[in-house]
C-alpha cells in the first residue's frame, strides 16, 4: 500500500470533453516522488491531455491536482506550480534565437540573476553533451540536437516534476538510443520525478519504474513493468504490452489452484483461482514459450507441451517471431542462430512448451 | 532579450515624447486663425508672402486651407473656419445675408481670362464679348474644361455660361476636373482645350502652360476677393478676434501695397489690384 | 523629356542644397507619420494579439473585420476624422483639426488595421504549443505573451513596414485633417500635389524623391534587420 506521502503529485476527476466526446476521463491518477512513470497507450489515447492537465497548461474545469499535498489553485497558486514542475512537449518548439538562450529562458522567466543563469545553462548543457553548440542558433541544429537543447531547457529549470510528451519520437535510430541512453541516466542521477508518455513500450520498459497503459481517455491499468508484462488486467492491455498470443476459453477441471483450460479442443494448464466452467481468456507471452524439434519427455502439469505446424516467421531484426497452429495459434520468439539450428520454416512440425505459470488467467 | 527589451522602452518613450510635443504645439487655440481661402490666393504665391508679415505682426497662427470659394464658405456657414478670402461675390452675398458672416470688405481685383489652344479651333480671338466666345466654344464642340468645383472661378463660369443662353452641362466636349485653379489649367494644356483661368494663377503658371489667352477684357470677367469675417454671434467657438484682425491686415495701407507690386519682379505684371475701400460697382471703370 | 531632366536636377540641387522648405516638409513627414506607425504598433499589436491567443464568440466577425480595416481607404478615413474634429464634431473640444496632431491620429486609423491584421496572421501562425511551452518553462502569462511577440519578430517587422510605407504615401487623409498648411501640415505627399498644381514641377519631383528616397532606407533597415534575424 502506497501512502498519501510519497505520492508527490495526485490528479482526481479530471474529465476534459471536445464537443460532447470524451477525450480524458481519469478518476485517480498518483504520481511518487522521484518514480519515472511511463504513460503508454495508442496514437489518441489521451495521454498528451493528461500530461497538459497534470502541467496545469489547460483549464481544468472539473477535478483536481494535488501538489505535495496541496491543491493546485487554492494551497498553491497554478503559477507558483507551473514553476516548480515542467513538459517538454512532442514537437522541440524552441525559440528562435541561440541554443544558451534558449536553456536560459525559463531562468528569465524567474529573474535569476545573470551569474547563476550562466552557471545553470553550461551545467544542463553539459549533461546533454551539447555544450560546443551554445552559440549556435537553433535554426542550425539536427532534429537530434534540438531534442536536446528542449530537454536540456526544461532540466535547467530544476524541475520537481518532469512532463514529457513523446520525447524520443521522430529521430533515427542510433541518435533515438543515445537520447534514450541519456535521458535515463540524467534522470537516474537526479531526485526528479518523470511523468512520459510514449507508444513505444520498449522505451517504456527501458525508462520507467512504473507503467500506465492508458486506452479512449481512460487509464486501464498502472503497475511495475512486471505487473503490467504479466498480469495484463485487459485483452487490450495484454495485447498493447505484447502478450503476443491472447486465448479465450472454458476453464474445465481445477486442483490446487491449477486450472486446466479448454481452447479449441487443446487442454492449456494454467495457474489461477478460477472455477470450472468459467470463461477465461488466456495470455501468454512469446519470450516464455520454448521452442524444440522433438516432443519433450519432461512434459508434466506444470509444463504444457504442444505439437504444432510454423505457420508463419518473421524477422523482427534482432530476433524472430515464429508463428504456429497447435490447434489454437500461438506466438513464440526465438534468436536467429536458434532459427537456423532447429532449422524452422514455414510448415516445419514444431514442439512449442511453457510454464503453467507463464499463462496468464484474465477472468471473463 | 534584453536588447528588445531597451528597444521597446525607447520607443514608448518616442510616442510619448513626440505626442507631446505636438500637443503642446497644438495647445494655445486662440492663437490660431483658420483661413478658408480659394486655391488661386494660395497657388500665386500670394498668401506665402502676406500670412509671415501677419503672422509676424500679431503672433497670431494663420492655418491656410486652401480651397474653392464654395467649400471656403461651406466651412464658414459650419463655423469651421474664422475667416475667408474669396472670389465668388453672389455666393458670398447670399452667405453675408444668411448671418453666417460679417464685415464683408473689398480687398482686391485681378480679372478672369480665356485660355485655349494657339489654333483657336472655336475662333474665339476677337469676340466681341465673353458670352460670344462661350457661345462659339459650344457651337464648335471644342473641349473645354471646367473647375468643377463650385469656386469662385466654376461659378463666374457658370455666369457667363448662363449669359451666353446654351447648353453645356453633360455635352460631350465639356469635361469637369474637380481640381484646383493649377491643376485645371495643367489639364487644359494637356488636352488641347479652352478654360477659364483666374489670371493670377495663370501668370504663376506661365513658364509650364503655352496656352495663349484668347480672350479678356469684359467686365463681366472681373474677378473680385472680399475678406469675410465669421459671424461668431452664430458660431461662438470661431476666433471672431483673430479674424477682425486678419480682415483689417488684409485692407491695411501696407498690405495693399504689397499687394500692388506683388507679382511684378517675377512675371512684369502684377498679379492682383489692390481694391480696399473702393466700390464693386465702380471697378474696371 | 526636358521637364524631367531639368526637374531631376533642379530637385537634387534642392536637396544638396538642404532647401530649409524641403527639408521641413521633410522632417514633418517623418516625424507625423513615424508617430502614427509608433501608435498603430502599440495597438496593432496588443490588440491583434489578444485576438490571436483569445477565443471568443465572434471571433471570426471580428477577425474578418480587422482584415477589412487592412484595406481601409485614406479618404474615407480622412473624412471622418475631418467630421469628429470639426468644432461643431464630438471632439470639436480639442480644437486640432488642421495640426499635425490631427494627421497623426488620421494615419494612425489608416496604419493600426494593417498592423493588428499582419499581427493576427503572425501569431496565429506561430505553433500552437508554443505558448503552452513557455508556460511549462514557468512563464507568467505576461510573460509569455512577450516571448510570442518575440517569436512573431520578424512577420512584426513587416507590419512595421507596411504600417509606415502605408501612411508616409497617403494623402487623402493629409490633405483633409491636416489642411496642407505651409511649414504646419505640409507633408511630403500634400506638398507634392500643391507643387504639381502650381506647376512648381522641379519641386514637386525633389519632394517625391525624397519620399521615395525615405521609403526605401527605411524598407532597407528593416530588411536588414529581418534578414539577420534569419541568418541567427
Amino acid at each position: 500500500m502506497v501512502l498519501e506521502k510519497d505520492n508527490i503529485l495526485v490528479a482526481r476527476r479530471i474529465r476534459v470533453e471536445d464537443r460532447g466526446f470524451v477525450i480524458l476521463d481519469v478518476g485517480n491518477f498518483a504520481v511518487r516522488e522521484g518514480e519515472v512513470l511511463s504513460i503508454i497507450g495508442p496514437n489518441g489515447a489521451g495521454k498528451t491531455t493528461l500530461l497538459q492537465n497534470l502541467a496545469m497548461l489547460q483549464k481544468i474545469s472539473n477535478g483536481e491536482i494535488v501538489y505535495r499535498g496541496k491543491k493546485v489553485g487554492s494551497g498553491i497558486s497554478a503559477n507558483e506550480y507551473r514553476r516548480s514542475v515542467t513538459m517538454v512537449f512532442q514537437e522541440t518548439l524552441l525559440f528562435d534565437t541561440n541554443v544558451f538562450e534558449n536553456v536560459a529562458s525559463g531562468l528569465h522567466f524567474r529573474h535569476v540573476n545573470k551569474g547563476d543563469i550562466e552557471k545553470t545553462v553550461l551545467s544542463s548543457l553539459d549533461l546533454f553533451g551539447i555544450s560546443h553548440l551554445k552559440d549556435r542558433s537553433v535554426r542550425t541544429l539536427s532534429g537530434g540536437e534540438a531534442r536536446r537543447v528542449s530537454l536540456a531547457r526544461c532540466l535547467a529549470v530544476s524541475p520537481d516534476i518532469i512532463f514529457l510528451d513523446e520525447p524520443f519520437s521522430a529521430l533515427d535510430p542510433p541518435t533515438h538510443e543515445s537520447i534514450v541512453t541519456d535521458l535515463g541516466r540524467i534522470l537516474r542521477g537526479s531526485k526528479i520525478t518523470a511523468v512520459l508518455s510514449t507508444h513505444d513500450r520498449s522505451e517504456a520498459l527501458r525508462l520507467s519504474d512504473r507503467i500506465c497503459v492508458m486506452n479512449g481517455g481512460r487509464i486501464l491499468q498502472i503497475g511495475t513493468s512486471g505487473e503490467i508484462m504479466n498480469h495484463p488486467v485487459d485483452e487490450f492491455v495484454a495485447a498493447f504490452v505484447g502478450a503476443e498470443t491472447i486465448l479465450p476459453g472454458v476453464v474445465g477441471k481445477t486442483s490446487d489452484g491449477t486450472i486446466s483450460v479448454d481452447v479449441g479442443g487443446q487442454q492449456i494448464m494454467a495457474v489461477s483461482d478460477a472455477v470450472a466452467g468459467q470463461g477465461v481468456v488466456l495470455c501468454i507471452r512469446p519470450e516464455r514459450v520454448a521452442l524444440s524439434v522433438e516432443p519433450r519427455r519432461d512434459s508434466t502439469s506444470e509444463r504444457n507441451s504442444f505439437k504444432g505446424t510454423v505457420s508463419e516467421v518473421t524477422s523482427l531484426g534482432l530476433y524472430y517471431r515464429v508463428t504456429m497452429d497447435c490447434g489454437f495459434p500461438l506466438t513464440a520468439f526465438i534468436t536467429p542462430g536458434s532459427l537456423t539450428r532447429l532449422s524452422i520454416e514455414r510448415g516445419s512440425i514444431i514442439y512449442p512448451s511453457f510454464k503453467a505459470t507463464a499463462v496468464h488467467v484474465l477472468k471473463r | 532579450m534584453r536588447y528588445l527589451r531597451a528597444v521597446s522602452v525607447t520607443v514608448l518613450s518616442l510616442v510619448f515624447a513626440v505626442s507631446l510635443a505636438v500637443f503642446v504645439q497644438a495647445a494655445p487655440a486662440e492663437k490660431n486663425i483658420i483661413l478658408s481661402t480659394t486655391t488661386s490666393t494660395q497657388d500665386s504665391g500670394l498668401l506665402d508672402k502676406l500670412i509671415p508679415i501677419f503672422e509676424k505682426k500679431t503672433g497670431y497662427f494663420v492655418k491656410t486651407i486652401a480651397v474653392g470659394s464654395g467649400q471656403a464658405m461651406a466651412m464658414g456657414q459650419k463655423g469651421e473656419a474664422d475667416v475667408l478670402l474669396v472670389h465668388s461675390p453672389d455666393a458670398e452675398k447670399k452667405f453675408i445675408a444668411g448671418g453666417y458672416g460679417i464685415n464683408r470688405r473689398i480687398v482686391m481685383h485681378n480679372d478672369f481670362i480665356i485660355i485655349g489652344p494657339s489654333t483657336d479651333p472655336a475662333k474665339i480671338k476677337g469676340s466681341k464679348s465673353t458670352a460670344e466666345a462661350f457661345k462659339k466654344i459650344a457651337a464648335a464642340g471644342a473641349p473645354f474644361i471646367s473647375r468643377g468645383d463650385n469656386s469662385g472661378t466654376h461659378a463666374k463660369e457658370k455666369v457667363i455660361w448662363k449669359a451666353a443662353g446654351t447648353k453645356y452641362e453633360g455635352e460631350k466636349w465639356y469635361q469637369q476636373t474637380g481640381l484646383g485653379m493649377g491643376q485645371t489649367i495643367n489639364v487644359a494644356t494637356e488636352k488641347r482645350a479652352y478654360t477659364l483661368a483666374d489670371r493670377g494663377t495663370y501668370l504663376a503658371l506661365k513658364k509650364r502652360t503655352d496656352l495663349p489667352i484668347l480672350a479678356e477684357g469684359d467686365a463681366i470677367l472681373l474677378n473680385v476677393y472680399h475678406v469675410i469675417e465669421v459671424n461668431p454671434a452664430k458660431w461662438p467657438k470661431v476666433n471672431a478676434k483673430g479674424a477682425k484682425a486678419f480682415a483689417d491686415f488684409m485692407v491695411s495701407p501696407e498690405t495693399q501695397a504689397i499687394i500692388k507690386t506683388f507679382g511684378v519682379d517675377k512675371f512684369g505684371s502684377p498679379l492682383f489690384f489692390p481694391d480696399a475701400g473702393k466700390k464693386e460697382e465702380n471697378l474696371g471703370k | 523629356m526636358d521637364l524631367i531632366y531639368e526637374g531631376i536636377k533642379q530637385a537634387i540641387i534642392l536637396i544638396f542644397a538642404f532647401d530649409p522648405e524641403v527639408m521641413g516638409i521633410t522632417l514633418l513627414s517623418l516625424k507625423v507619420s513615424g508617430t502614427a506607425t509608433f501608435i498603430s504598433l502599440f495597438f496593432g499589436i496588443s490588440i491583434g494579439t489578444l485576438v490571436a491567443l483569445t477565443q471568443f464568440p465572434g471571433k471570426k466577425v471580428v477577425v474578418s473585420l480587422i482584415n477589412t480595416g487592412m484595406g481601409l481607404p485614406p479618404v474615407v478615413v480622412g473624412l471622418f476624422v475631418t467630421i469628429f474634429l470639426w468644432r461643431s464634431g464630438p471632439l470639436g473640444f480639442l480644437g486640432i483639426l488642421y495640426t499635425p496632431m490631427a494627421i497623426i491620429i488620421a494615419q494612425s486609423v489608416i496604419a493600426t488595421p494593417i498592423v493588428m491584421g499582419i499581427t493576427l496572421a503572425s501569431m496565429q501562425q506561430l505553433p500552437k504549443k508554443l505558448r503552452l511551452q513557455t508556460l511549462a518553462l514557468g512563464a507568467t502569462p505576461l510573460q509569455s505573451v512577450w516571448v510570442l511577440i518575440k517569436e512573431a519578430r520578424l512577420p512584426l517587422l513587416a507590419a512595421v513596414m507596411a504600417g509606415f510605407g502605408g501612411v508616409i504615401s497617403e494623402i487623402g487623409a493629409s490633405i483633409m485633417v491636416g489642411g496642407n498648411i505651409k511649414g504646419y501640415t505640409r507633408v511630403l505627399t500634400t506638398a507634392t500635389v500643391m507643387e504639381t498644381g502650381k506647376g512648381n514641377f522641379e519641386v514637386a519631383i525633389a519632394l517625391s524623391i525624397i519620399l521615395l528616397v525615405m521609403a526605401y532606407c527605411i524598407n532597407y533597415i528593416l530588411t536588414h534587420i529581418q534578414q539577420r534575424g534569419r541568418n541567427f
